[in-house]
């Protein structure tokens, strides 16, 4: 594993017995001691931490010096309102390509003088010269490498973070600030990709350890790898880019049109204007032939990535694909993500997934599977 | 009881072999979540792909550690799969199987032998 490159927490993860796997060019904790499954449900009970410092941090400056003008350069990029965005606000987006597919999903925060982009940590390599390849002319594009990434995730976030830092608990979900602490300046976003309420903590990387121990001193707060990460994630019915997300298939057909405020869509006042967007208005018009759904087997064995899907339990061809699937912790039983022609899409459609050449049953499900914690 | 560098156990009892999976084989696993096991009467040869056990990670093939008869599986997994973590060596069994000639057993590894595998 000598190639791989190893976040500020290196150390300390292996300090506290994580065991550790490649991941997007990374060294990281898939988990610890505890176990995936008791690592989910304490960040369900309690509160979890997460380094995910491989994660991509990109400024945007507007050269102009206008904020405004940074935002409508990103807009070229992203089929999502960001001029509407108001500081100290941070909104989902995804970088789409000329075929409409997605190149990358993000979230952006305004922060007065400039936006604040993190990025998928496979991708930001890629984001970042897409970024410069597009935005340089209006933009100033400043990739960090010099800061670590956590997320405090769960229920008793809020109280273990707002030891150090009070100012958290007046956060609402996707408020961003910049706080000072004994710890140099945290930028701090009330949001993650568990489903629970928690924040993004970005640290400087020579705090980043310290930080991190302050936080784990607390009882409530239990470090948390990859393996839980991902059942979390999946739960709380959200994308991982690469497996549910990726390059062929349209934030319509992802069932994405939540993020696509109606100022980019027809009729609004910048409608249009990112690559893709003749295919994604034309399917947001008529609808995709294929959906991104939740699938909830009736048995208790998974349905993992590429199972295939059918509609019947014997003959046809398939008319789907699971792209995640796991079991869940919290719901107690195996859950899917996949994608499926529209008209099996409706949730209650009874459906079969081929495991390990068995036809078994598996129902439509809506998502999130486990309703979402968040502050808003 | 003997073991296999597939990381099974095997224990004689009467005329037939109990089988399951080792601790170590179940802390590498994880959490386990789901056991699908052959049915009960199925000619199975060594190395074939009878059962498969589903992690909180991932999916794990159990092959046949000798050629025989599946004669009894572990009904209970089905609804604990959990088992196999909590008691690897006794409640957690997967199969019983009949085999022709004991003496193959002579060929795999003693407990010592498997420690020093698993180094």
């Amino acid at each position: 594993m000598t190639d791989l490159k190893r976040t500020p927490l290196y150390d300390l993860h292996l300090d506290l017995g994580a065991k550790m796997v490649p991941f997007a060019g990374y060294e990281m904790p898939v988990q610890y001691p505890m176990g995936v499954m008791q690592e989910h449900l304490h960040t369900r009970a309690k509160a979890g931490l997460f380094d995910v410092s491989h994660m991509g941090q990109i400024i945007l400056r507007a050269k102009s010096g206008d904020t405004a003008d940074a935002a409508l350069a990103l807009e070229s990029l992203v089929p999502v309102d960001i001029l509407g965005l108001k500081e100290g606000r941070q909104r989902y987006a995804l970088f789409t390509n000329n075929e409409g597919g997605i190149l990358d999903d993000l979230m952006v925060a305004n922060r007065g003088d400039h936006l604040f982009l993190v990025v998928n940590a496979a991708c930001k390599e890629a984001d970042a010269a897409h970024l410069a390849a597009h935005l340089s002319g209006a933009c100033e594009i400043e990739v960090i490498t010099d800061r670590a990434l956590l997320a405090l995730q769960g229920p008793d976030a809020e109280a273990a973070l707002a030891a150090h830092v009070p100012a958290v608990a007046n956060m609402a979900f996707m408020d961003v600030i910049i706080a000072p602490s004994a710890f140099g300046d945290l930028w701090i976003s009330r949001s993650g990709y568990s489903g629970e309420d928690g924040y993004e903590i970005s640290v400087a990387n020579d705090q980043a350890a310290a930080l991190t121990r302050a936080l784990l001193a607390d009882d409530r707060v239990a470090p948390i790898g990859l393996g839980a990460r991902d059942s979390l994630r999946l739960e709380a019915g959200l994308c991982l880019y690469g497996s549910d997300l990726d390059t062929a298939t349209t934030p319509v057909e992802a069932a994405l049109n939540w993020a696509m405020q109606k100022s980019r869509r027809a009729g609004g006042d910048r409608e249009g204007g990112f690559p893709g967007a003749a295919r994604i208005l034309a399917e947001l018009a008529n609808g995709p032939a294929r959906l991104r759904i939740g699938l909830l087997p009736e048995g208790r064995a998974p349905m993992r990535a590429e199972t295939p899907l059918f509609a019947s339990e014997s003959g046809g061809e398939p008319i789907g694909t699971v792209t995640s699937g796991a079991f869940g912790p919290s719901i107690g039983r195996p859950m899917s993500m996949g994608y499926i022609a529209t008209e099996h899409s409706a949730a209650g459609t009874q459906i079969w997934g081929e495991v390990r050449g068995k036809r078994l049953p598996a129902v439509v499900t809506a998502m999130p599977f486990r309703p979402a914690g968040y502050k808003r | 009881m003997k073991y296999t560098e597939e990381h099974e156990w095997l224990r004689v009892e009467g005329d037939v072999i109990v089988v399951g999976i080792t601790e170590h084989a179940s802390e590498q696993l994880g959490d386990i979540v789901f056991v699908d096991l052959p049915e009960a009467d199925t000619e199975v040869a060594k190395d074939d792909e009878v059962a498969v056990i589903e992690s909180v990670k991932a999916a794990s093939d159990i092959l046949a550690p000798l050629d025989g008869t599946v004669v009894e599986v572990n009904d209970v997994l089905a609804d604990n799969p959990g088992l196999v973590n909590e008691d690897p060596l006794g409640d957690g069994w997967f199969f019983k199987m009949k085999i022709e000639d004991l003496s193959v057993l002579d060929d795999l590894m003693d407990e010592a032998a498997y420690k020093d595998f698993i180094g």
